[in-house]
């Protein structure tokens, strides 16, 4: 069919994306207002209800609302994508940036770091940091934000490198800005379209970061109601209540599927040469 | 006269587009004989390639590609052959150098590899008398130590020696016609002539006939018996190459030679105004009518083609009034 | 060639040094040291100093590492604090199991992909193209560990064909081997599969743009040929690129497949190691895994000299 339709239903497919993490967003939001039932209270007398009209999701071992605690687990994924993903974002720009605006050995440092960094599996890393940190929210974001920092740094290097050469940052720094401002006012805007894409896509990647180190119990704490939490606990009652585990690894998926198409959709968007699909 | 290799008829190319039908072949007709080099002149975008490539097999495929019209080789109708039967003609009887030779060799695999492919594909050879085929070809058209740079891959060679590896794959099983889509424009002037001599030699020993792509008159001068001019998917004029720059009679050709540099000369160039037209919108009748400073009412209709003298023909209207008038 | 082969292992080299001390200082970052990790209960100043003396523990930390180091190298990882045995054991053990599950990933999701991204390139805009898209875009998206419960729920569970989880090896049993390693395999290598997939897809739409592909079409090869001789080998480059990026994901993901499926490998191997705070096993685990991902990404780069002369020569 048309090259047109093509886009426009892939740019159809990025904006139900944006559409559904709006949802995700709101309901993390407003939490409290939505869910049904608080997420921790035991209805001990609805252990391991059926999803129906009392329960839409169903009830876990101990009775509590699934729909309820996936809504509040919205809250810790969302809270964990954003600051582990500013972490990554900060740190990966200053290191980047650093390399390829100041060369020499402060390039060389940092590149054989970014390296080092990249020679762990991201999910093995992000656990030996836990393992040092020991379990808890804030550990969770910091790990996944250290995780992700060198993908940063490798973008905001190369494409400083790139824009570095161009006369008008030598004109910039002739007239005697200094580097900071140099630095911000003319490589930043020329590296936005694929740190918008990296980030967006690094939004689901935490997302799914935090559901695996919280399901292998090196994530935050059990009592908090995170989906990868839920999903460790309904692995263990699969057998008596298969939607325990099967509703919060559906609202992972949707969640960093949104994130997915969107992070495509601004990619052919914003830059055609980032496109990983040649029209 | 020589026997007739190629005889395209009434050859329509249309592309089916989002925007709309793109007619880039309309109507085109001509004969090539044994032995003759037949040119096809125009600016890019006139539908010289796309020819070529519809001739070839190369174009037409697609849904999206319609081919209407007849295109005879050596008597039999390809346009009624099967896909298969028109992949067997491609290479063997009918080959075609391409205007890059940068991209037109495969990177992974040895020049002499891509020459001696010919053989197995077409004619079952084995792998150790295809590859002295691929050896005396890289010989033919001039690489000094072809037993050793056979064993090069395309990054070794530089790039009119790559031009001469495709043109010896091309002529490796001796075909009968070969298409050179600007073979020359991609390098550099003194190469050019090198490469331009190298196929009027082959031309003369192998006895092919030869259609030849390019928007250059200086190329068409120097190897072309005969010449078509190609404006908007048509042929519009059509002669032996000395008749053509004695006597142009169309206005675009006309337009086309003066606008070529003359040693000595102190005049202005006339450039011809305007653009050519987008192909999704062919002006209606004489589609260089828009840019033609001779256009009047009747150009709103098609030309009629005109035999101004035998073997020169026009598309113009122009040409009707004179005869009618004479 | 050599020099090319010789050039890339001079590059890696100072990464798998970065590795070292980086597993060497992570744990001493840890609070509370091993010693008295090991002690325990038992623990008394004396016999803690009779120790840290014995393990060089005593010596400032440059030496400290400079003595691990010679260790390492002469392949002493040191003493599990909790089962008391040599690392090197109980890591050879376990390697094996995960071995055989990033190979067979492997094999699924290339032998999957690969001609699943190229009908999908070649036929583009088709129901395979689409199908494949879909394929491509749940693949990337669905979190391994959902997958293989819901694998789990749905084969072992409710149709019984497969079981749950545990390990039965190769040689023991070949039939029994595979019975347990269907389901993590495609849990762990459905993500590299969609990757691979998109990647083979969108590198052989640019190949078949290419002139020599048209080139070779007027030298009247065959469709088949042409798709397989002619385009196929030249989108390998990055597909092999990404294949070398996924085998950390790879390797990386078998903690949470072993996980779930109570498979005795590397990766739970490095679970336990966490739990019981057992340093030299999860030192030694760190070292293998990175080095192991350097040691691929390397063999990634000889093989790119095999596949791309320019790079050869």
């Amino acid at each position: 069919m048309g090259e047109t339709w093509y886009r426009f239903r892939k740019n159809k497919l990025a904006f139900t994306g944006f559409a559904i993490l709006m949802v995700f967003v709101f309901l993390a939001i407003f939490a409290p207002l939505i869910a049904p039932y608080d997420p921790f209270t035991m209805h001990v007398e609805d252990r391991l209800q059926t999803p129906g009209s009392n329960y839409l999701f169903g009830t876990d071992q101990f009775g509590r609302d699934i729909l309820s605690r996936i809504i509040h687990g919205a809250r810790i994924s969302f809270q964990v994508g954003i600051i582990s993903v500013g972490i990554s974002l900060v740190a990966g720009l200053a290191l980047g940036i650093a390399a390829g605006y100041y060369g020499k050995w402060v390039d060389m440092v940092i590149s054989r770091l970014i390296d080092i960094m990249f020679s762990f599996p991201d999910i093995f890393l992000a656990l030996v940091i836990m393992a040092i940190l020991g379990t808890s929210l804030t550990n969770v974001m910091i790990a996944i934000g250290i995780v992700y920092t060198p993908i940063f740094a490798r973008i905001a290097r190369g494409a400083t490198l790139t824009v570095k050469d161009n006369a008008y940052i030598e004109a910039a720094r002739s007239i005697g800005v200094g580097d900071f401002m140099t630095i911000l006012r003319h490589i930043l805007p020329n590296i936005m379209a694929p740190l918008i894409v990296q980030t967006t896509l690094s939004f689901g990647f935490a997302i799914r970061s935090e559901a695996a180190l919280s399901f292998l119990g090196l994530g935050v704490q059990p009592d908090v109601p995170s989906w990868g939490i839920m999903l460790n606990e309904g692995k263990e009652w699969l057998e008596l209540g298969w939607w325990i585990a099967f509703f919060p690894g559906l609202a992972a998926t949707l969640a960093i599927l949104s994130f997915n198409v969107l992070g495509d959709g601004l990619r052919d968007a914003l830059d055609p040469k980032l496109r990983n699909e040649s029209e | 006269m020589a026997e007739v290799i190629l005889d395209v008829q009434n050859l329509k190319t249309h592309f089916r587009t989002h925007q709309g039908i793109v007619k880039a072949v309309d109507g085109v007709s001509f004969k090539v004989h044994r032995g003759e080099t037949y040119a096809l002149v125009g600016e890019s975008g006139s539908g010289k390639s796309v020819t070529c490539m519809t001739v070839m097999g190369l174009i037409g495929k697609k849904k999206d590609e319609v081919v209407t019209g007849d295109i005879y080789f050596k008597g039999t109708n390809l346009t009624r052959l099967s896909l298969e039967d028109r992949r067997r003609l491609r290479g063997k009887h009918m080959a075609i150098i391409f205007q890059d030779p940068m991209t037109s060799l495969n990177p992974v695999y040895t020049v002499g590899t891509q020459i001696a492919e010919m053989p197995i594909i077409h004619e079952g050879s084995d792998k150790k008398s295809a590859w002295q085929v691929a050896v005396e070809m890289l010989r033919k058209v001039g690489i000094p130590s072809p037993g050793d740079r056979a064993r090069d891959y395309p990054h070794q060679f530089s790039g009119g020696m790559r031009q001469r590896g495709v043109i010896g794959m091309s002529l490796s099983l001796d075909p009968d016609l070969l298409i050179a889509d600007e073979p020359t424009t991609a390098l550099d002037v003194t190469i050019q002539a090198q490469i331009l001599d190298l196929m009027k030699d082959l031309k003369d020993q192998t006895n092919a006939a030869i259609v030849m792509i390019t928007h250059d008159l200086g190329v068409v001068a120097q190897i072309a018996d005969h010449v078509g001019v190609m404006y908007a998917g048509t042929i519009v004029e059509t002669a032996d190459v000395r008749t053509l720059y004695k006597d142009p009679r169309h206005p675009y050709t006309r337009g086309l030679l003066n606008s070529i540099p003359k040693p000595g000369s102190k005049d202005r160039l006339e450039i011809i105004k305007g653009q050519p037209p987008d192909l999704h919108n062919v002006p209606k009748g004489c589609s260089f009518s828009p840019r033609c400073p001779y256009a009047h009412d009747r150009c709103q209709e098609a030309p009629p083609v005109v035999e101004v003298a035998p073997g020169h023909q026009v598309a113009c209207w122009l040409m009707k009034e004179d005869q009618d008038h004479a | 060639m050599l020099k090319y082969i010789l050039k890339r292992i001079l590059v890696a080299l100072p990464v798998i040094f970065g590795i070292s001390i980086i597993a060497f200082f992570l744990i001493r970052l840890v609070p509370g040291d091993t010693i008295t990790a090991l002690l325990g209960a038992n623990y008394n100043e004396e016999q803690a100093l009779i120790l840290r003396a014995k393990y060089g523990l005593d010596q400032p930390l440059p030496v400290q590492y400079l003595i691990w180091l010679k260790n390492v190298l002469a392949g002493d990882f040191g003493i599990s604090f909790f089962t008391k045995e040599p690392v090197v054991k109980i890591i050879m053990e376990r390697l094996p199991v995960t071995l055989e599950l990033m190979l067979i990933s492997l094999l699924y999701s290339v032998f999957v992909a690969i001609p699943l991204g190229t009908i999908a390139a070649v036929k583009r805009n088709s129901a395979t193209d689409y199908g494949a898209s879909v394929f491509g875009l749940l693949g990337v998206s669905i979190p391994n560990f959902w997958l293989g419960i819901l694998l789990i729920a749905f084969f072992s569970l409710h149709l019984r064909w497969l079981p749950s989880g545990g390990f039965v090896s190769f040689g023991v049993d070949p039939l029994e081997n595979l019975r347990h390693m269907i389901m993590p395999s495609i849990a762990l290598g459905t993500a590299v599969g969609a990757v691979i997939m998109r990647m083979t897809r969108s590198s052989m739409l640019e190949v078949l743009g290419q002139e020599y592909i048209k080139m070779a079409d007027a030298k009247g090869v065959t469709n088949r040929r042409l798709i397989f001789h002619h385009a196929l080998k030249n989108s390998f480059v990055p597909i092999v690129t990404v294949l070398g990026i996924q085998m950390g994901y790879l390797l990386g993901g078998s903690v949470v497949i072993e996980k779930i499926f109570a498979l005795p490998g590397i990766g739970q191997l490095s679970l336990q190691a966490i739990t019981n705070r057992d340093y030299a096993l999860l030192q030694g685990c760190i070292l293998l895994i990175a080095t192991g991902f350097v040691v691929i990404n390397l063999v990634v780069d000889i093989i790119y000299g095999f596949l791309d002369p320019k790079i050869r020569y």
